[in-house]
Parts: structure tokens; C-alpha cells; sequence
């Protein structure tokens, strides 16, 4: 298969843990400007997955290339990250210390290096910039309050945000909406195909509400692999799927 | 809102600290020397040269903070750089003894001279200049710190396993110091010093200067440390401490962030070595001692760390403690610097610092709720009216049953 035009293409990857498989010659290709939603029961290895693209985890076996060309197995999680891959985490991480602003302020797209940092004075386009954020995530009344202090959506949404800011050209965004009401998983749907006008996405969840309101392909992994692919109606009417993940 | 209350209330204190730690530079002095013996208010000699060596056991406890307090990098092995700019000040102070030592050898200290060295090791040369031995006191501990650095954060060594090798690092600098060949003067250490850039080290204006330098240099490194933490790389290095990750995937290079902070540090405390040997007129292996970079994280501890002003509150108190205790009762002193420790880690998490925003944050709540009170009894009254009544609790989880309020899932 070409790889020339996909924004991110896994063929044959595996993983172990102690001689367990958690990924097992797994390919998945996303082509560029693509959003896709990626299922599968617990311990499919949807965040390993992740891992590995973001180079967490190194893959025992397989090939791991961003945007047609780069080996993203040659690369740990820095470069990964200027190249231009964002991520969330499952369980919402973003600076607890810091209020809403600084954490958009140390994410937002720039030279990382230490003496930048050190004399670092916000210009008027950052502050713009983490404004508009502000706008889109709907934190702006708690700009100066810590993270800390957010509840569990909220929390989600920053770090949405952060990846926002980080301007990445692949997002990859496991689990947004746990912990979230219905309203703020439907806005976070929307959200999610804003973001996917301009930026390839991959997005891991359980809420079949939620990728059904997305309206992308979906991927249902299953021990490490492809399980089933294709429209939401196609897989949920998978008897594989069914009976591994859907059914229960 | 308190967030940003408290951090206007951090920001003043460290004001003030400084402010405090520049006018103690020229009072103190001044006071000893100026004043006659008989005043009141005569500060005597052996109070200045005290006190002064509690301003360098404080720039220590701050070089500490840094690290410890704002990038979660428990360091067990400060007491090395500290010790490692005391032996670059000593081999100066030796130096400058010249042929006034006891067999009078015009370039070989004493113990050389005892040991049978025909010439002076290569590492000794330079050291009879102070602008060279200043330059080492900067560069030996900055590049220990350096290369220990590079190696531990490039592998990921972190938590318990970095603090373990931090004092198996003292450790190992203490067996090599107490070597005779190494060259430090083995087991005593250098010591019988009689100039500092031509003053008597012993006289009164010397150790009145030398509290000056001591006052001066704290106030500095605390507008450094307060610089530093302020800036957007003291908010990554509090990134580091809180979600190490978190800040890799975003594309910042935790390992460097943690080298520049690490790098920093020694270099303070290295100067504080340096500025406390002329004071104590004595360096020898026994500051390498694992014991020593314990204790300062204790003063740490105590006075509360990531706040700047905490740890030297803490080296402080602690030390002053401790120089009444080992008057008082020698023997007990360091089961109550263990009992200090562990009551501090049991009663007080946040040390001095902390309890104090905790005891100031409750009275301003207590004063606000007292207001609201006066204000709207009527209000409160209504609220309550109008909510369902909640029968009392007949044990002690259902409130927490009949709380409505959404709980974050994990
Ligand atoms: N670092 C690790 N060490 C050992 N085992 C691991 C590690 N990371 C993941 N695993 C295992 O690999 C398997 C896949 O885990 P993964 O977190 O990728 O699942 P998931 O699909 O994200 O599940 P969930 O829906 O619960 O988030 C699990 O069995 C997990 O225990
Ligand atoms: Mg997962």
C-alpha cells in the first residue's frame, strides 16, 4: 500500500508486555485531513496504540510512518510532538498549579528551548491566540483560575484546548467525554468536527452516541488488532463486533 | 480567586524577606562594629560569625528549593556542592597562608609539606588568585551537577531511585576526600587560615564583612530563584514536577528543563560553601557526609518548601535550635531533629509557610462568612426555607448520599 498520501500509517506493529500481546500485527492507515473513530473493548489496546504513535512505547515489530515519510520509531516523545502530532490523554492530564491561561500559555506552538523560556515575555499575538482558545473551549470567565479547581469536563475541554493551542497537524484524543453530561458531549462532538476541517484526527471512545455523532469511518480494535472497519452502521452490524464489544 | 490572593501574598513576603536580609547586611555589621561593648545593642563577634554561617545553611536550603520545591527533585546529595565550593574557597584561604604555615614552606600548604609533596598537584595552580578560586567555587559544583545531571534525567532516573544516587554521589565524594593522596589534606581538611584578599580572617571587620557577603548573596539568589520561578520556564519547571509527561507530549524537553534548574542550584550552593568556610575557618570531608544533605532537606521541610522564603525560615529556625540544643543537651539533639521531621511531615505538610497561608486563608474566610452573615440573615433564611428540609443524619454517609453535587469519575 502508498503511503504518499496518509498522514499517519501503521503496517504489521506489535507490541508485548512480559509476553503479552497488547498490540498484534495491528495496521491502520489515516489519510490526510482524516478524522476517524476508533472502538474496542477495554484492554483492546486503543492507548497503546497511541503510545506508539506518540513514542511512548517502542513497537517490538512493524512500521510506524507520519505523513508518508517520517519513521516515527527513530523519534521519542518530544520530536514527535514538534512534528506536529498532539494528544490527550485518557485521564485528563493538564498542570493542576497553573491556571487555565498558563497551561494554554506553555502549550501554544513555539521554540522549546530553555533560554526562550526563561525570557519569555507574552506578545500580543499569544494573547491573542490564547483568547481565541479561551473562546472555543468556553473557559474564558475561568482564565484565572487554577486547574485544579475545574471539574472533570472541564478538565477535558483544557487539554482539548492545549492541543488546540500546540496547532498540531494530527490529534489524537483518547476518551474526551468521559465524565461529561450529555449537552457537553454533544458540544464536544461538534467541537471535534470543527477541529477536523483543518487537522487529521483520531479520536478512541466507548460512547456509541458520541461517534455516531461524529459521522466518521470507525475502527473497532480486539486484542491488539483491526477487528472490523467501516461506517458505524457497517461495524455495528459486525457479528464479531457484536459479540466482543457491542453485545456485552 | 485565593489562588491569586495567595500568590500576591507570596510575592510581597519574598519582597519583604529580601528587603529584611539587605538592611540586616549593613545593620549587623554595623552594630558590632560601630557600637561600643557595653551598649545594649552591641551585637558581639561571635553572634555575627553565627548567624553568618545560618545566611549560607539558608542560601543552601534555597538552592534546595529550587530543585526540591519547584521541580519535585528530591536531592540527597546538596551537602556535595556545598562542600565542593567550601574546597575551592579553603584551597585559596590555604594558599594565602604562604610561608607563615608551621614548617614554612612558601608554596606547600602543611599537610603537603607533612605528606612529603615535593611540588603542588597540578589542580592546586591558580588557586592563590580569587578571582580563579571564585570561578571554581562557580564551576566545580555547576559541572558536577552538569554531567551527574545529564546522565540521570537523559535516563529517567527519577523519584526514589534519583534521591538514592544523589547520596550514594556524596557518599562517594566523602571516602575520596578523606584520602591523603587525593591531595585535599585527607581526613582535616584544610584548615589554620589567615587571609582573605589580605584581611585578617579572624578580625571583627572581616567576619562583619563576611556576614555582609552572606546577607547580600541570599537576597540575590533569592531575586534570582524568584526570577527564575516566576518566568515561563519556572511555570514548566512546576509543569515538569506535576505531569512530567504531559509536558514531553507537548514537545518540551523535560530532561533539559530539569538540568538548567539542577545546574543552577549547585551553583548556589556551591557558593554558599564558599562563603561559609572563611566563617567557620575549617573544611573538611565531614560536609560530604550523607547526614548533612538530609538535614538540609529537613530545614527545607520544616520551613515549607516551593515558597522561597519557607527553606530559609527553616535552615534558620532549625539551626538556631540546634546551637541551643547541643548547649542545653548534646546527646538528644538528633532524636529531635528526627522527631522535628517526622511531626513536620505528620502535622504540618506544607511547613511553616504553608501553615501560616492556611491559619491567614481561614481567618479571612472566618471574617468573610461572619460579613455575609451580618449582611443577608434574611437571605440565608429564605435559602434554606425554600431547599427540602434535610432530616439529620443518622449515619455518617448519608449526607454524602444526598449530596446532589456530580461526582468526577476517575
Ligand atoms: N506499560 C504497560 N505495561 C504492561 N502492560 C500494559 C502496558 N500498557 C498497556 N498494557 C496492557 O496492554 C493492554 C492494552 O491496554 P490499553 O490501555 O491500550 O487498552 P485500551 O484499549 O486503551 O483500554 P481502555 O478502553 O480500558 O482504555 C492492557 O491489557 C494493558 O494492561
Ligand atoms: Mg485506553
Amino acid at each position: 500500500m502508498s503511503k504518499s498520501n496518509t498522514i499517519l500509517y501503521l503496517d504489521g506493529v506489535s507490541v508485548s508486555f512480559d509476553g503479552f500481546r497488547a498490540i498484534n500485527n495491528l495496521s491502520l492507515v489515516l489519510d490526510k485531513g482524516e478524522m476517524r473513530a476508533i472502538i474496542g473493548p477495554n484492554g483492546a489496546g486503543k492507548t497503546t496504540m497511541m503510545d506508539i504513535v506518540t513514542g511512548k512505547t517502542r513497537p517490538d515489530e512493524g512500521e510506524v510512518f507520519f505523513d508518508g515519510q517520517v519513521d516515527l520509531t527513530r523519534h521519542d516523545e518530544a520530536e514527535i510532538a514538534m512534528m506536529g502530532i498532539g494528544r490527550k490523554f485518557q485521564k485528563p492530564t493538564v498542570f493542576e498549579s497553573h491556571t487555565i491561561e498558563e497551561n494554554l500559555m506553555l502549550a501554544l506552538k513555539g521554540p522549546r528551548s530553555i533560554f526562550p523560556a526563561l525570557f519569555h515575555r507574552q506578545s500580543a499575538a499569544e494573547a491573542r491566540q490564547i483568547d481565541d482558545i479561551l473562546g472555543i473551549i468556553r473557559l474564558g470567565d475561568k482564565r484565572r483560575e487554577l486547574a485544579a479547581n475545574l471539574s472533570h469536563g472541564q478538565k477535558q475541554w483544557l487539554e482539548i484546548g492545549m492541543l488546540l493551542a500546540q496547532d498540531p497537524k494530527l490529534l489524537l484524543v483518547d476518551e474526551p467525554v468521559a465524565g461529561m453530561t450529555d449537552a457537553e458531549t454533544e458540544e464536544t462532538a461538534r467541537l471535534l468536527r470543527d477541529i477536523a476541517r483543518d487537522h487529521s484526527v483520531i479520536v478512541v471512545e466507548h460512547d456509541m452516541h458520541f461517534v455516531r455523532e461524529l459521522g466518521v469511518k470507525v475502527t473497532c480494535l480486539h486484542e491488539g488488532s483491526v477487528l472490523s472497519e467501516g461506517t458505524l452502521d457497517f461495524v455495528s452490524a459486525d457479528e464479531r463486533v457484536v459479540e466482543v464489544y457491542l453485545g456485552r | 480567586m485565593s489562588g491569586r490572593f495567595f500568590a500576591a501574598g507570596a510575592d510581597r513576603r519574598i519582597a519583604i524577606t529580601i528587603f529584611v536580609l539587605l538592611a540586616v547586611a549593613v545593620i549587623v555589621p554595623l552594630l558590632n562594629l560601630a557600637v561600643s561593648p557595653t551598649s545594649a545593642f552591641y551585637v558581639p563577634s561571635y553572634i555575627v560569625a553565627l548567624t553568618g554561617k545560618y545566611l549560607c545553611y539558608a542560601l543552601l536550603a534555597l538552592s534546595l528549593d529550587l530543585v526540591w520545591g519547584y521541580c519535585g527533585i528530591l536531592s540527597l546529595g546538596h551537602g556535595a556542592f556545598f562542600a565542593l565550593g567550601g574546597y575551592a574557597m579553603g584551597m585559596y584561604l590555604m594558599r594565602q597562608i604562604g610561608s607563615r604555615g608551621v614548617y614554612g614552606n612558601p608554596i606547600l600548604p602543611d599537610f603537603m609539606v607533612f605528606l612529603n609533596y615535593k611540588e603542588l598537584p597540578w589542580f592546586w595552580t591558580g588557586f592563590d588568585h580569587f578571582w580563579f578560586a571564585g570561578l571554581m567555587v562557580l564551576a566545580v559544583p555547576g559541572l558536577l551537577a552538569f554531567i551527574f545531571g545529564w546522565f540521570a534525567f537523559r535516563s529517567r532516573v527519577t523519584g526514589v531511585y534519583l534521591s538514592i544516587i544523589t547520596q550514594a554521589m556524596t557518599y562517594a565524594l566523602l571516602l575520596a576526600f578523606f584520602r591523603n593522596d587525593m591531595g585535599f589534606g585527607g581526613n582535616n581538611g584544610l584548615t589554620d587560615f589567615k587571609d582573605i584578599l589580605g584581611f585578617n580572617v579572624q578580625a571583627d571587620a572581616t567576619r562583619s564583612a563576611l556576614f555582609a557577603a552572606s546577607a547580600i548573596m541570599l537576597a540575590l539568589a533569592v531575586v534570582i530563584t524568584w526570577a527564575i520561578v516566576g518566568s515561563k520556564y519556572g511555570k514548566l519547571l512546576m509543569a515538569v514536577r506535576d505531569a512530567e509527561s504531559r509536558t514531553r507530549f507537548l514537545g518540551w524537553r523535560a530532561e533539559n528543563i530539569k538540568l538548567f534548574a539542577f545546574t543552577v542550584s549547585a551553583v548556589m550552593a556551591g557558593i554558599a560553601g564558599a562563603l561559609y568556610v572563611p566563617q567557620v575557618g575549617i573544611i573538611n570531608p565531614g560536609e560530604f557526609e550523607p547526614s548533612n544533605s538530609i538535614e538540609v532537606v529537613i530545614w527545607a521541610a520544616v520551613g515549607g518548601r516551593g515558597t522561597i522564603v519557607g527553606p530559609i525560615i527553616g535552615a534558620l529556625l532549625v539551626n538556631a535550635g540546634k546551637s541551643w540544643f547541643t548547649g542545653v543537651l548534646p546527646e538528644f539533639w538528633l532524636f529531635a531533629l528526627g522527631g522535628l521531621f517526622v511531626a513536620v511531615t505528620l502535622l504540618l505538610p506544607k511547613g511553616i509557610i504553608g501553615m501560616w497561608d492556611s491559619w491567614r486563608g481561614n481567618a479571612r474566610a472566618l471574617r468573610a462568612a461572619s460579613l455575609a452573615e451580618e449582611a443577608g440573615t434574611e437571605v440565608g433564611i429564605a435559602s434554606a426555607t425554600s431547599k427540602p428540609a434535610r432530616s439529620p443524619a443518622r449515619n455518617p454517609g448519608e449526607w454524602s448520599w444526598s449530596d446532589p453535587e456530580p461526582q468526577a469519575a476517575e
